[in-house]
């Protein structure tokens, strides 16, 4: 198998409707599918052992920095894992498209790959969500030093070297910034490439709230 | 019952007061050197305390020596200070509470996985 060396990153947190499908849709395409269960009280991590995923359960919820944290440290032990995939569990992305990001990470020697929303016309997101990812686009830029089209964009590819490097303290929503931080501070080669987030009506009421923006700025702010 | 003897009542109580706050406080044990400094504080606030208790004028002296008009005013100033300075420490050791609990979780699902991983 071509993906027989990429670790989907998969952290669940009450999703037991939507994650076997997940789960068994990219099995068909990589070696491991690792799934942190945050706590769930709704047999989500039946339903993930069940499709085949390797299942690890957090006694209690953290949030999904926590849970990304302790699927990398679980990868990190499979010596046949090179590529690091972190996967949202709903159901928003797609399958290819990190596919295609572990391609190009292979070809062109990239440590780390970005999906990105605003590469391409794509993905439909209303005015307001657009206006707030854009301002936080706008505030991670300013404080990682990177320069990203997309900044909460739970799909990236992380080389082993690179995901090595990431050491997440932000439990909650703000470890998208934190990741980005910690990853361009590797000073490894990356990229950004255009994917597609479905906005599926499960997604939107799961999702974050606009609200949660200003949770994440105060969060990255007085930490 | 003259002036005298209702605010012996009150004194008493206030010293009650403090005195089983001192116990339950100097029973906690966390860290040598951190627990000496609360204690220093700890005996500083006892016998300033136990002062103003006796003698209430002591407040309004300090007041005026710090140039604040009455000694109620000076007391809510100091409380709203000590009232802060509580919430930094105290979410301080939240923090560290928070990841301590999550490093935790982490080592035992880790642990869990290795072992149903493995033949």
């Amino acid at each position: 198998m071509r993906g027989a060396d990429v670790a989907f990153l998969v952290p669940v947190f009450n999703e037991a409707r939507v994650v076997g499908d997940v789960i068994a849709e990219a099995l068909e395409h990589v070696g491991h599918v690792i799934c942190v269960d945050d706590g769930s009280t709704d047999g989500s991590a039946v339903a993930a052992r069940a499709a085949g995923a390797t299942v690890l359960r957090h006694a209690t919820n953290l949030g999904q920095g926590a849970a990304l944290q302790t699927a990398i440290d679980h990868a990190l032990t499979l010596p046949d894992v090179t590529y690091l995939v972190t996967f949202d569990a709903d159901g928003q992305h797609q399958i290819e498209d990190a596919l295609a990001m572990v391609e190009l990470a292979r070809t062109e020697d990239l440590g780390i790959v970005f999906g990105s929303r605003f590469l391409d016309e794509r993905t439909q997101a209303g005015f307001l969500k657009r206006l707030i990812l854009k301002t936080a686009v706008w505030v991670t830029n300013q404080s990682t030093g990177m320069r990203l089209t997309d900044a909460h964009n739970g799909l990236r590819v992380m080389r082993r070297d690179a995901a090595a490097a990431v050491r997440l303290t932000q439990n909650r929503m703000a470890h998208a910034s934190e990741i980005v931080l910690q990853l361009g501070r590797t000073n490894l080669p990356w990229r950004e490439f255009p994917v597609h987030v479905l906005y599926t009506e499960y997604s939107k009421a799961k999702g974050q709230s606009l609200l949660n923006a200003v949770n994440i700025l105060f969060e990255l702010t007085f930490r | 019952m003259d002036i005298q003897d209702q605010q012996l009542v009150i004194k008493v109580v206030l010293l009650i007061g403090v005195a089983v706050a001192t116990v339950l406080l100097t029973r906690s044990t966390t860290g040598a050197r951190h627990q000496a400094i609360r204690r220093v504080t700890l005996a500083l606030f006892v016998i300033v305390t136990a002062a103003v208790i006796i003698q209430p004028s002591l407040v309004s002296g300090i007041a005026r020596a710090v140039g604040v008009g009455r000694g109620t005013d000076l007391l809510l100033y100091v409380l709203a200070i000590a009232f802060v300075w509580f919430l930094a420490a105290y979410y301080g050791r939240q923090r560290a509470l928070n990841r301590q609990i999550t490093e935790l979780t982490r080592a035992l699902a880790l642990a869990e996985g290795r072992r149903e991983n493995t033949p």
